[in-house]
């Protein structure tokens, strides 16, 4: 728990720069994952005649579900699974608990088993907020797109917000 | 199934609950690729502050989402969906996932419903409040 927390001009850099694109796939097995691990029971994320019958082409992504993104060791987080992307800003803000404020999604289009997208993404705002229990906190609020680069369509976009402290 | 014109304010959503203990939200971690230790490893420093693993905030989100997809029954599709993790959910503990319609509009050519959702825990107390926003096709 931290007592004292400021932005430093080097975290300030970091606001506003787009990561460079990393893939993330959208397969069968994935979707049968995350639907198993939360406990979804609607077979149209299972099966898929029963997802052809409600009229996707294969197993849709559940709501929620961002796909896997692509794990290159050395390259990605071992914890999370993300992209570390060495090429963008680091806040290093040095605060060692985390915590999920809030997301959001909005969808353009539902991806389905067999596609890949690009995910992009960029820290939007950074706050210092202070809790009774928790002391000072840095509230990181990022935004990212999950694009077909082929076909330059932005399938959904998320909102979250990341809280350190 | 909803339909534009029969749907309702004030209708309300089939519940989802849930009771996830360590096993699901190693599952759930599983099927994420969140492996944070505070959501499974009863030793981590963070969960042993807290008092005992907790539910992902991600999995609650996913949960809201499986409560509006229910409801859509697939005739529609989530427009927006969001929640602020304001409360934890301790692993074995039951939650529950409920929403109603709040408003309903015809924009850009499109029936748009309007959700408010929510996960309370076994105590009443909302954990997770959201919104959502749905078109349906009919």
């Amino acid at each position: 728990m931290a007592e004292q927390f400021e932005i430093t001009d080097a975290m300030r850099a970091a606001v506003g720069v787009e990561s460079d694109g990393w893939p993330v796939e959208f397969t069968s097995t994935g979707i049968r994952a995350f639907a198993r691990g939360v406990g979804i029971s609607d077979t149209v994320y299972y099966d898929v005649a029963a997802a052809q019958a409600a009229g996707y082409a294969n197993l849709p992504a559940p709501p929620t579900y961002a796909g896997v993104p692509i794990f290159i060791p050395g390259l990605s987080d071992s914890v999370y699974g993300l992209p570390t992307r060495s090429s963008t800003p680091r806040l290093n803000h040095g605060l060692t608990n985390i915590l999920d404020g809030g997301t959001e999604y909005l969808y353009d289009k539902v991806p389905v088993a067999g596609q890949t997208l690009i995910t992009r993404s960029r820290i939007v705002d950074l706050e210092v907020k202070e809790s009774k229990s928790l002391g000072k906190m840095l509230v990181v609020t990022s935004e990212a797109t999950y694009t077909d680069d082929d076909t330059n369509e932005v399938y959904f976009r998320t909102r979250s917000q990341m809280i350190a402290y | 199934m909803p339909n534009f014109a029969q749907v309702n304010v004030g209708d309300e959503l089939p519940p989802v609950v849930k009771t996830p203990g360590r096993r699901e939200l190693v599952q759930y971690a599983a099927g994420s690729g969140d492996f944070n230790p505070l959501h499974y490893d009863t030793e981590f420093p963070q969960a042993k502050a807290i008092g005992d693993n907790i539910v992902h905030g991600r999995m609650k989100f996913a949960v809201l989402g499986e409560l509006v997809s229910n409801w859509l029954a697939h005739t529609g599709r989530i427009k927006t969906i969001g929640c602020s993790y304001r409360g934890m959910d301790m692993q074995g503990k039951t939650f529950t996932a409920k929403g109603k319609v709040v408003a309903k509009r015809e924009q850009d050519g499109e029936k748009l419903v309007d959700l408010e959702i929510y996960v309370e825990n076994s105590g009443g107390a909302r954990t997770t409040p959201g919104t959502a926003t749905v078109v349906l096709d009919h």
